[in-house]
């Protein structure tokens, strides 16, 4: 295929197409999507190289950065991140070339933009094994590749999820929600449906190239789920990693209506075409995992419950016509009886919240409401149950918090025919 | 003279059964155009009411919050109100082409307004239609927005945002029928500026320390604290 006609059929850029070429086949490509991290973005990628030097000295390898229009000088960073420093002070050498690309495919950042492009690399270079490294894990050590490529490249998996360590209260919507519903809905225990840091096997990248629409709307939300959600109705093998220790992200109140666009978007709107997949299973599986499955850290951490609380209550307060539209009747006047409690008799039990997430996830099918709409009307009652999770679980210990999210888990497989009755509209 | 007056009385009678036979056929197309009016209004009526019901047009009038209004004023269904709407202006077009064929001296440049009028009239409905579906969509864009920004009186906001949006679609539904343009207009402009400057007001005398907290959020680093959920991160 010459470089003219690969230009037309592809999304890629001429300069990175011609790059692409140029590098030729290679046996494992690293994407690393970026945007303003030059603060972080050094060390990992100067990590990635000595992994790579590591444990995969033989294999033909390329590092794609896919760029969303960076302004202090990432892409410059990966590029020029020198594999003879990493070098200089130990004995790795590569036996192959190792390539560092960078190319920008857009001037604003769009995550489903970003994963594209790598995919798109992937199979343009025939990568038989893929990893994405998020360039915020400053704690990455040299020992996370090979944890996540190895059962790709040598056992033959086609989607590596990882695990971690993590504070108790650390990542509390997949906790609550986006693990226990993906885990009854499709019926696999997957702890990191929605993960920075994954590889996948070529096949399975270039299917997910092949399939996903690309839209506006696929580029801004969550295409990482996506791909996690696809490989299962795909029937793909996947397993798990444990990586070790992620590191504890600060977050304002704000990212909380992005992250839910991002994950519990992706996850409701994956409902609708996998119905046929999804509706006869009960129960769940465990899949394959290297290490642990999950381990909490149990640190204390200065977090304003009664603001959360306030948010929640005010929530159900001002947006009632709203829920009016979404929820059934019960479970709306159950959300106001407690709203109206006080902090010491508040809780947000694990059967109202199942329902209520079902209600909505029924809702956002039917789109009774802008579905942008729904996803929004779902935070301050997330913030309601973060603050129950909180409360439950402030003195527990990590096997505690282990038996409660596993305890919510039974309860979202429990309550699942709730779900297929109000999807068919028999309730 | 009797024979004159007798001879009047016949002149007359034939005069009126002149007029009346000419007439007649003219009145018997008139019920026939309005039974055949009728009868295809009807079937509009009820192929509008089957698509609107197909197309879950209700659905679409409730998240507009047409239907919330209909049924405060005691109304039928989006659905029903605009297929008897179609119903009646069928039937009413109907009868107006029948009894332009009467040939009423002033009638047919009536008739003729009429028709030019409806249009206009279905033009001014759409408007109203879409300007509700804004009004309920952008209300309740600002209403999530403002709930979890954690803006004090989310649904005063939202009201506000709902009333304005409906005043500019009433005064553009106005002018678009043309009625009491002038009025509407002035009115318009009288309410809308009235609004502004009221909410200018409030914001200015009662919002200082809001704004100040808002741009300093907005534009001064580190001085974000009240947007922390201290450290609680959702994903």
């Amino acid at each position: 295929m010459t470089e003219a006609k690969l230009a037309e059929e592809s999304s890629l850029s001429d300069d990175f197409l011609g790059q692409l070429i140029s590098v030729g086949e290679v046996d494992i490509l690293v994407g690393v999507p970026t945007h303003n991290n030059a603060k972080t973005i050094g060390p990992i990628v100067e990590t990635i190289q000595a992994s790579l030097l590591t444990f995969f000295p033989r294999e033909r390898i390329a590092i794609i950065n896919a760029d969303g229009g960076s302004r202090d000088g990432t892409s410059g960073l990966v590029v020029n991140a020198a594999i003879g420093d990493t070098r200089s002070g130990s004995k790795m050498y590569a036996l192959r070339t190792l390539h560092s690309i960078s190319t920008q495919y857009a001037s604003t950042p769009a995550g489903g933009m970003a994963l594209r492009t790598i995919l798109a690399a992937a199979e343009l270079l025939r990568a038989k094994a893929c990893v994405v490294i998020s360039p915020e894990s400053t704690q990455m050590t040299t020992d996370w590749l090979a944890a996540l490529l190895r059962p790709i490249y040598a056992e033959q998996f086609d989607l590596v999820l990882p695990t971690y360590r993590r504070h108790r209260f650390d990542g509390i919507l997949l906790t609550n929600l986006v693990y226990p519903m993906t885990r009854a809905v499709y019926g696999l225990r997957i702890r990191e449906p929605y993960a920075l840091e994954f590889s996948f096997s070529g096949r399975l990248g270039s299917q997910f190239l092949a399939q996903n629409p690309w839209l506006e709307e696929t580029a801004r939300a969550g295409s990482e789920i996506q791909f996690t959600l696809a490989a299962i109705a795909g029937g793909y093998r996947i397993c798990q990693s444990f990586l070790g220790a992620r590191e504890h992200v600060e977050r304002r109140s704000a990212d909380l209506v992005p992250a839910l666009r991002q994950t519990v978007g992706a996850l409701f709107s994956s409902l609708e075409p996998n119905f046929s997949l999804w509706s006869p299973k009960t129960g769940s599986q465990p899949i394959p995992t290297t290490g642990a499955e999950q381990e909490f850290t149990l640190e204390p951490l200065r977090i304003n419950r009664k603001r959360l609380r306030d948010m929640f209550s005010t929530g159900v307060a001002e947006l009632e016509s709203v829920f009016r539209a979404i929820l059934s009747a019960p479970t709306l006047a159950e959300l106001q009886r407690i709203a109206g409690l006080d902090e010491a008799h508040f809780r947000y039990s694990e059967e109202l919240w199942v329902k209520t997430v079902y209600e909505f996830a029924v809702a956002y099918h039917k789109s009774v409401i802008s579905q942008d709409h729904i996803i929004q009307a779902l935070a301050p009652l997330f913030r309601g149950r973060a603050f129950t999770f909180l409360m439950e679980n402030r003195n527990g210990s990590a096997n505690d918090v282990g038996n409660n999210i596993e305890g919510l888990c039974l309860e979202f497989e429990r309550m699942k025919p709730y779900l297929l009755e109000m999807w068919s509209g028999r309730q | 003279m009797r024979e004159m007056i007798i001879s009047e009385l016949m002149q007359a009678m034939q005069q009126f059964t002149r007029g009346f036979a000419h007439i007649l056929p003219r009145i018997i197309v008139l019920v026939i155009v309005g039974l055949v009016g009728w009868i295809v209004a009807y079937f509009f009526r009820v192929l509008l009411r089957s698509i609107l019901r197909l197309v879950k047009f209700d659905k679409l009038s409730e998240s507009a919050g047409a239907s919330q209004l209909l049924s405060k004023a005691a109304l039928p269904s989006a659905t029903e109100l605009l297929s008897r709407f179609v119903f009646w202006v069928a039937w009413l077009g109907f009868i107006l082409l029948g009894v332009s064929v009467l040939g009423v001296f002033g009638l047919q440049e009536q008739i003729a307004r009429f028709f030019l009028f409806l249009p206009r009239l279905f033009v001014a409905l759409l408007i109203l239609f879409v300007g509700l579906l804004c009004a309920g969509f952008f209300s309740r864009a600002a209403l999530l927005a403002a709930v979890n920004a954690s803006l004090p009186s989310p649904r005063l906001l939202s009201v506000a945002i709902r009333t304005i949006i409906i005043i500019f679609v009433l005064s553009m539904v106005f002018e678009e029928v043309g009625v009491a343009e002038q009025t509407m207009l002035v009115a318009f402009g009288i309410a809308f500026g009235a609004v502004m400057l009221g909410l200018a007001i409030a914001f200015g005398m009662g919002g200082q320390d809001l704004a100040k907290r808002f741009l300093e959020a907005k534009f001064v680093h580190g001085r974000d604290d009240d947007g922390k959920e201290d450290e609680l991160s959702p994903l």
